[in-house]
């Protein structure tokens, strides 16, 4: 027997396992700890299923800018909590609640065994979209991304602004076109300082190299995207640099610029290639290199400002 | 017992624990904790989807993976979201927490709204 059963089966345990810690732990902190290790494992998870550009996605958000948004958050709210939480709740009710899980995790395990074999498939369909009007990607995923549901990418890009305007809006009507409140704390660590001084700079050129490498290896614009995101995130942390003023030009520009870029090029399809969205096979790879370079700007300028929250009204605490 | 199958009933399990924490915890941020490992459960049962849909020469079905992918980054604007609708409604209230009975007992202190933290 090799050893890759045993392994799958032990990851499989430890992400479960930190499942239940994060929904059993008594306190908020811990929880979310245990929720980045979650995330971490998890990647390895997806990367056992043949899926190393979604674990680069789940390492990157799914785990750490979630974290760092929950961790944020905590803080926030620990500044201002006086009413704690609830009391625990009754007996009956823990039981009921544990009925009804075991239930739909039970119907889903279920379906999960009983799934139709052979298994139905669009891999013909986007491998060829890969070769034909993805123009040579190497990278079947960013082909389905780009080029065979291109649409539902722009759209995805929109979700995220809008994500972005109801935070916005959600602050006080006075804060208004202010800046965000820090991320750190007003004196950082000098390790954090020093981290984000080394870090930065190596991730984001990791960053950008994990975007460029999409198109023919795992990779793309979301992970690098995230990973330049979490950079800057982390420059903020330390307060080598501050949330920038949500009414500046430049980063409503930058918001908006990727999903704008790729809605001009989808339109221009029409004239060119004949079809909305559709590329002209003989410059389709620039085409889609220039749509993702504006897409990496919109993701890692549109991630931190959601961690970033709502204006605040005082400039620096 | 093959990896795919392994997975999606740890995918199985991770929704049945996010559903029992989504239903008990009257803190907010941990119900949109738990949702997230209910979200992350749905997207491992998908991703075994495209691990079966192996064909054309490829080891997954791509298709299924990138709508996992456009999940995760949705599914983190939609948590964004959350938490700061859950820091405003503790500014403006002073409560952090969604337990009824809890709001019941002691009506809001601050109902002008405060400035906003």
């Amino acid at each position: 027997m090799s050893v890759l059963p045993i392994l799958d089966v032990g990851l499989a345990f430890l992400v479960v396992g930190l499942a239940a810690w994060t929904v059993a732990a008594r306190n908020l902190f811990a929880s979310v700890v245990g929720y980045v290790a979650y995330g971490l494992l998890l990647a390895l998870v997806w990367i056992r299923l043949y899926a190393p550009d979604v674990a680069l996605t789940e390492a990157a958000v799914g785990g750490g800018v979630t974290g760092v948004l929950l961790i944020t958050a905590g803080k926030r709210l620990g500044a201002l909590e006086k009413d704690e939480a609830g009391a625990t709740p009754a007996l009956a009710l823990k039981i009921v609640a544990g009925a009804l899980a075991l239930f739909v995790a039970g119907a889903l395990a279920w379906v999960v065994v009983t799934l139709p074999d052979p298994a139905p498939t669009l891999a013909p369909a986007a491998a060829a979209a890969a070769d034909g009007p993805g123009a040579g990607l190497g990278n079947p995923i960013t082909a389905v991304l780009i080029s065979y549901r291109s649409f539902d990418t722009m759209l995805e890009k929109v979700v995220l602004i809008l994500a972005v305007i109801g935070v916005w809006s959600v602050g006080a009507d006075s804060a208004w076109g202010a800046a965000p409140a820090p991320l750190g704390r007003p004196q950082p660590a000098g390790a954090m300082v020093l981290l984000a001084q080394i870090l930065a700079p190596i991730g984001a050129l990791i960053g950008v190299h994990i975007f460029w490498v999409g198109a023919d290896a795992p990779g793309g614009a979301f992970q690098g995207g995230a990973l330049l995101a979490a950079m800057w995130m982390a420059a903020m942390m330390a307060r080598l640099t501050e949330p920038p003023r949500i009414d500046a030009r430049w980063l409503r520009l930058a918001l908006v610029a990727g999903p704008a870029v790729f809605l001009v090029i989808g339109f221009a399809g029409l004239g060119l290639a004949g079809d909305f969205f559709a590329f002209p096979p003989a410059f389709a790879k620039p085409l889609i290199l220039f749509i993702e370079t504006f897409m990496v700007l919109s993701i890692a300028v549109a991630l931190p400002l959601l961690v970033a929250g709502p204006p605040n009204g005082r400039s620096a605490r | 017992m093959t990896p795919p199958v392994l997975a999606g009933l740890a995918g199985a399990a991770l929704v049945g624990f996010g559903l029992y924490g989504l239903i008990l915890h009257p803190h907010p941020l941990r119900k949109l904790l738990a949702f997230n490992l209910i979200g992350s459960g749905v997207f491992l049962v998908f991703g075994i989807v495209a691990r079966r849909g192996a064909a054309a020469g490829l080891p997954f079905d791509p298709v299924p993976q990138a709508m996992v992918i456009t999940g995760i980054v949705v599914a983190f604007a939609a948590s964004a979201l959350a938490v700061a609708l859950i820091l405003r409604l503790a500014a403006v209230s002073g409560k952090v927490t969604l337990d009824p009975e809890a709001w019941a007992k002691t009506p809001s202190t601050r109902p002008d709204g405060g400035g906003g933290q």
